[in-house]
């Protein structure tokens, strides 16, 4: 053989999902620096977008004036009691789907109904079924968290594996050793990856029901900012509300982490 | 404890997959199962241990377990069953926990039967650390840890590479010479069927009946890699098997 030798050429690669630090810090640094460029130079005028700086200034004028915490502690109260008891019932319900095939036949039809109703609607409902104060605002936010919750946790539980669950019925572990012990951590990164979506939907929903009708929180203070047209208060709400985001997103990936180190 | 079948059968709607079983296990000896693919030898393995009904037939218990043991019937699985978010002991510790056994005496079974598979120093890794051979023999740890009356081996060794395979025969072979235990082991090799069993069932395929029973009288210990009686033996298990399970692997599947 005198074939000319030549390399293999790669084609692997790709496909991964690696770990890579900083870079979502710089994307949002780029896209600041850029709005900061353009508004000064001109090139976006000030009515199309507020100058960055112009909104730094603003929410150091709120902090100062000590509004920052009169709306954002209100908000995170509805936020996390609302959460919280929708996310507990729908983990709880979901679970309940995913062991037992008569409350899943029961339920899932109604769960496929309701998921597709904006909360937002029946917000009237529910102050005329909770009250006009806060319990109607945990409710809607609740309502909203309770339904992809169930969704995912059903699903997650559906997706444990038979044969781990097969392997307790065989060593004799009682009903609630194989629910709590196989299924629950079985189902916790299906769970886990569907709080990030309804907590999401949390954050959605808790500027909708403050926007309709409360004294303060952050909704209440978006609205205010928008129907005067103040740009800059109105992004400084904005900014908040993504940061509240990033928190939650944030939370949960330590928390999966910590919680699903034992996953490959 | 003896078990005992009687007359099994069973089907899967329409078809049928076990045929009028009448097999004994006694105390202290391995009972092998083999077969060609699909003739049932696992469903009669679960229908032993209780995770299946027979469509007819009895299973029978003869006799009480020992006193101390907790689990009479217990399972090896294949693919292991191991929960990846407990540490070795965990999962040892998970088949002990509904017991209500006393701390002392849990962590006291748990670093026995962690030195009889030579897992002592591994009991704090993962399972996702851990190799194949590694990964089961953990799994034949939890099973000694609930003291089983049988022990019911459904392909225990056909995940993993044949020279982990052999290493892990020998230190089956090495804790039944220590301590025999009764099993049913189901396999579809015959190699590790000469060399375990002490009576290998010949099943039929589908719908699984029983061809032959081949009792083995040579002790386990003395059984060696390559023997040429084994050799033999195999050799004549293989002929009663060859058309079934050529036949066998022509058949579609619609279950």
């Amino acid at each position: 053989m005198s074939d000319p030798a030549q390399p293999v050429s790669f084609r692997g690669g790709g496909f991964v999902a690696q770990r890579r630090r900083g870079v979502g810090l710089a994307v949002f640094v780029v896209l600041l620096l850029l709005a900061e460029w353009g508004t000064r130079t001109g090139f976006i005028s000030q009515l199309t977008l507020p100058r960055p700086s112009d909104v730094l200034a603003t929410f150091g004028e709120l902090y100062q004036s000590g509004l920052l915490f009169k709306h954002l502690i209100p908000s995170l109260t509805r936020l996390i009691v609302g959460a919280a008891i929708g996310a507990s019932l729908g983990i709880a319900l979901g679970v309940f789907i995913g062991l037992f095939s008569l409350v899943r036949a029961g339920l899932v039809p109604l769960i496929a109904a309701i998921f597709p109703i904006p909360k937002i609607a029946l917000l009237p409902l529910f102050v005329i079924w909770f009250g006009i104060d806060e319990a109607s605002k945990y409710a809607l936010i609740a309502f909203g968290t309770f339904t992809p919750t169930v969704v995912a946790t059903y699903a997650a539980v559906d997706n444990v594996d038979r044969t781990l669950i097969r392997m307790g019925q065989s060593f004799g572990l009682s009903w609630r050793s194989i629910v709590g012990k196989i299924v629950l951590p079985g189902a916790m990164p299906g769970i886990l990856s569907g709080l990030r979506i309804s907590l999401t939907i949390a954050i959605i929903l808790l500027v909708a029901a403050e926007m309709l009708g409360a004294e303060y929180g952050i909704g209440a203070y978006i609205l205010q900012a928008g129907s005067l047209y103040d740009l800059e208060r109105l992004f400084a709400g904005v900014v908040i509300l993504s940061v509240l985001g990033v928190l939650v997103s944030g939370v949960i990936g330590i928390i999966e982490r910590r919680v699903l180190r034992w996953r490959v | 404890m003896d078990l005992r079948l009687q007359n099994v059968s069973h089907s899967y709607g329409d078809t049928e997959v076990l045929r009028g079983i009448d097999l004994e296990v006694p105390s202290g000896q391995i009972v092998c199962i083999v077969g060609p693919s699909g003739c049932g030898k696992s469903t009669l393995l679960r229908m032993l241990g209780g995770l299946e009904r027979p469509a007819s037939g009895d299973i029978l218990q003869l006799g009480e377990p020992p006193a101390d043991c907790l689990n009479p019937l217990t399972f090896i699985f294949q693919d292991f069953a191991l929960l990846p978010w407990r540490s070795v002991r965990g999962n040892v510790e998970l088949v002990l926990e509904d017991h209500g056994l006393p701390r002392a005496k849990r962590d006291a079974i748990i670093d026995d039967v962690l030195a009889r598979t030579k897992l002592t120093e591994f009991g704090a890794a993962l399972p996702k650390q851990l190799s194949g051979g590694m990964k089961q023999r953990v799994a034949i740890a939890r099973a000694l840890a609930v003291n089983p009356a049988v022990m019911l081996m459904d392909e225990p060794l056909s995940a993993l590479d044949s020279q982990t395979r052999e290493l892990l025969m020998d230190d089956l072979i090495a804790l039944w010479t220590r301590q025999p235990f009764t099993a049913v082991y189901v396999t579809h090799n015959l190699a590790e069927a000469v060399r375990l069993g002490h009576k290998i069932v010949v099943l039929s395929r589908r719908p699984g009946q029983i061809r032959e029973v081949v009792e083995l009288t040579t002790p386990l210990a003395e059984r060696q890699y390559g023997d040429a009686g084994l050799e033999a033996q195999q050799q004549h298990l293989w002929g009663l098997m060859r058309d079934e399970a050529a036949a066998a692997d022509a058949e579609l599947i619609n279950v």
